[in-house]
């Protein structure tokens, strides 16, 4: 079944085209891998998509409820949850507290609230850093937190924008992990993702983009052989 | 379930700090029994200043403190209520008692009208947009005959001390019980509202916008629930100054020092923390109160100078409050490592 449906969608900044007619669908359950160089309009399709730019043209439907134009806190209550490239933690207070801001959408209780949110930080395995205040945790660690803030209003689908960016390589393959076991649990997950290994390891599907257009949508291992994405973005190396 | 998360469920709620419980406890009972003790005239004065003061500054906190929008207009709403319960005594003989409630109303009812077009401005445009609103506010009430204009109200005074028209000459005592009881109950409705799914969200709105819609959070909507709120919690501070002293005009209860004064004790205190305006209102308003007494009327305006003083030092060394001075493990929201 398709969770998201993105159809022609486009948007100008003065005369630059950061998003150009572009449309993909997504089916429930899968991984979407966005990549692309930089400046190719990724972000910004995540903007569109959750309301924080409005599109020039075209139409999102998250399960055939069109979406296009709403605000970005009615489409997250709808169930599309998102995480941020510049992190956005609520830096004054503790990672539980941002977790419990999330889980306050479906629980009235305070302390059904708060027993979710340990739950979900549990899962993304910061339980010790609990009380932490956000600002006091690394990259990695505030990556987490997004992502367990995100997934605390229970999102169907998850759009993660590059949450393996800016940290160590230690960090990647818990990170990775991570994203795995989001998708076993059930939910839809579109990803940006500079690390070209990384998305075709989780992805199901990949799409690409350059300039703002959308070069290419298929399988990791028919992008992978794709000769306009190598051309702008893998490089001959990687596909040799 | 593993053990750490087993662990972390069984926690209390709230980090219930036996000391801070005991403390409390101790405070109100001693501000309770002490005009017992036989405390004259001026220092009831100045107790009522201070319990007024730290609800006023409690308002503007959970503006400010809470949801991060800077009002520099709150006067207003002091205003508001002092109007209401005079005016409706005057002209129709009603209690105060009864009068309040509908200068809270008129408040919150003008915090929705301030707040929907205001509140979509961000940072320094909202606090200049309320400053002028407060001015407005003032200089409207100068020119309306039916409030007496700038000649303002003057609250017939009753023969005895009356509980229903809230006149006490006699003596200061049931007035210092009067703002006791509204300090404390404002104190713990906004230490309630900080613990709330409201507070919470508030404190999103604040601290990252963007981040906040992306939690279902409806940020415009949020932020006039913040100013309506505030704006309630400062009316019944005018209606019960207005019965303190039975005399108001535009220029004392609109006065745009209101307004910097509230947001002084609350810097100084600590913003967004809802000791901050107790413990700022109790150095400020003495200082004040002391600077008249031997500097005569207005306290030749040192009162402010020492407030710009502490206020620098504060800004430069303590950018967080005086409550930053408190240790984190003795605060609610301490860090369990």
């Amino acid at each position: 079944m398709k969770i998201l449906s993105v159809k022609n969608l486009s948007r100008s900044f003065g005369g630059i085209k950061a998003n150009d007619n572009i449309s993909f669908e997504v089916d429930e359950g899968t991984i979407l891998g966005v990549i692309g160089p930089n400046g190719a309009g990724k972000s910004t399709l995540f903007d569109l998509i959750t309301g924080y730019t409005k599109a020039d043209d075209g139409k999102v439907e998250f399960f055939d409820k069109n979406i296009f134009g709403l605000s970005p806190d009615k489409i997250s209550n709808l169930g599309v949850g998102r995480t941020f490239q510049k992190l956005k933690p609520f830096a004054d207070q503790t990672l539980l507290e941002n977790v419990m801001i999330g889980s306050f959408v479906k629980e009235k209780n305070i302390k059904k609230a708060r027993d979710k949110a340990l739950e979900i930080i549990d899962f993304v395995d910061l339980i010790e850093k609990r009380h932490h205040f956000a600002k006091e945790l690394s990259t990695g660690q505030r990556k987490r937190l997004e992502m367990a803030r995100a997934m605390a209003i229970e999102p169907k689908l998850l759009l993660m924008d590059e949450v393996t960016g800016g940290v160590d390589q230690r960090t990647i393959p818990g990170l990775v992990e991570l994203i795995k076991k989001l998708k076993k649990s059930g939910v839809t997950i579109v990803t940006i993702e500079h690390n070209i290994n990384i998305i075709m390891e989780i992805s199901d599907n990949v799409l690409a983009l350059d300039q703002g257009k959308s070069i290419a949508y298929g399988s990791p291992k028919e992008i992978q052989q794709n000769k306009q994405v190598i051309d702008s973005y893998l490089g001959t190396f990687d596909a040799a | 379930m593993d053990n750490k998360l087993i662990i972390a469920k069984s926690e209390p709620l709230w980090n219930t700090n036996n000391r801070v419980v005991f403390l409390i406890s101790t405070l109100i009972i001693l501000l309770f029994a002490l005009p017992l003790f036989g405390l004259n005239s001026f220092y009831l004065h100045l107790f009522i200043m201070i319990f007024m003061h730290a609800v006023m500054a409690q308002s503007w906190n959970v503006i400010a403190g809470f949801s991060g929008q800077i009002s520099l207009g709150h006067g207003a709403f002091f205003g508001i209520g002092a109007y209401a319960t005079s005016f409706f005594y005057i002209e129709y003989g009603i209690s105060p008692w009864v009068s309040m409630p509908f200068g809270i109303l008129v408040s919150g009812f003008f915090a929705v009208l301030i707040g929907i077009p205001m509140l979509r401005l961000s940072g320094h445009y909202f606090a200049i947009a309320t400053l002028l609103i407060g001015i407005s506010f003032q200089v409207v009430f100068q020119r309306w005959d039916l409030v007496g204009a700038a000649s303002g109200l003057w609250v017939p005074m009753t023969p005895e001390d009356s509980w229903s028209a809230l006149q006490f000459h006699s003596s200061k005592v049931s007035y210092y019980y009067i703002f006791l009881v509204f300090f404390i109950v404002t104190f713990f409705i906004v230490w309630l509202l900080s613990r709330s799914k409201l507070g919470y969200r508030l404190r999103a709105v604040r601290d990252d916008p963007q981040a906040a819609l992306s939690l279902c959070i409806n940020v415009s909507n949020y932020k006039i629930i913040a100013y309506v709120i505030s704006a309630m919690i400062m009316a019944p501070m005018g209606s019960l100054f207005a019965q303190y002293i039975l005399i108001i005009d535009p220029d004392r209860v609109f006065n745009i020092e209101i307004s910097i004064i509230v947001l002084l004790i609350t810097v100084l205190g600590g913003i967004g923390n809802v000791w901050g305006p107790i413990i700022g209102a109790s150095i400020l308003i003495p200082i004040s109160e002391y600077s008249r007494i031997y500097l005569g009327g207005t306290g030749g305006a040192v009162d402010l100078i020492l407030y710009g003083l502490i206020l620098m030092i504060i800004c430069i060394f303590r950018p967080d409050g005086l409550i930053s001075f408190v240790p984190k493990d003795i605060l609610n929201r301490k860090k369990q490592r």
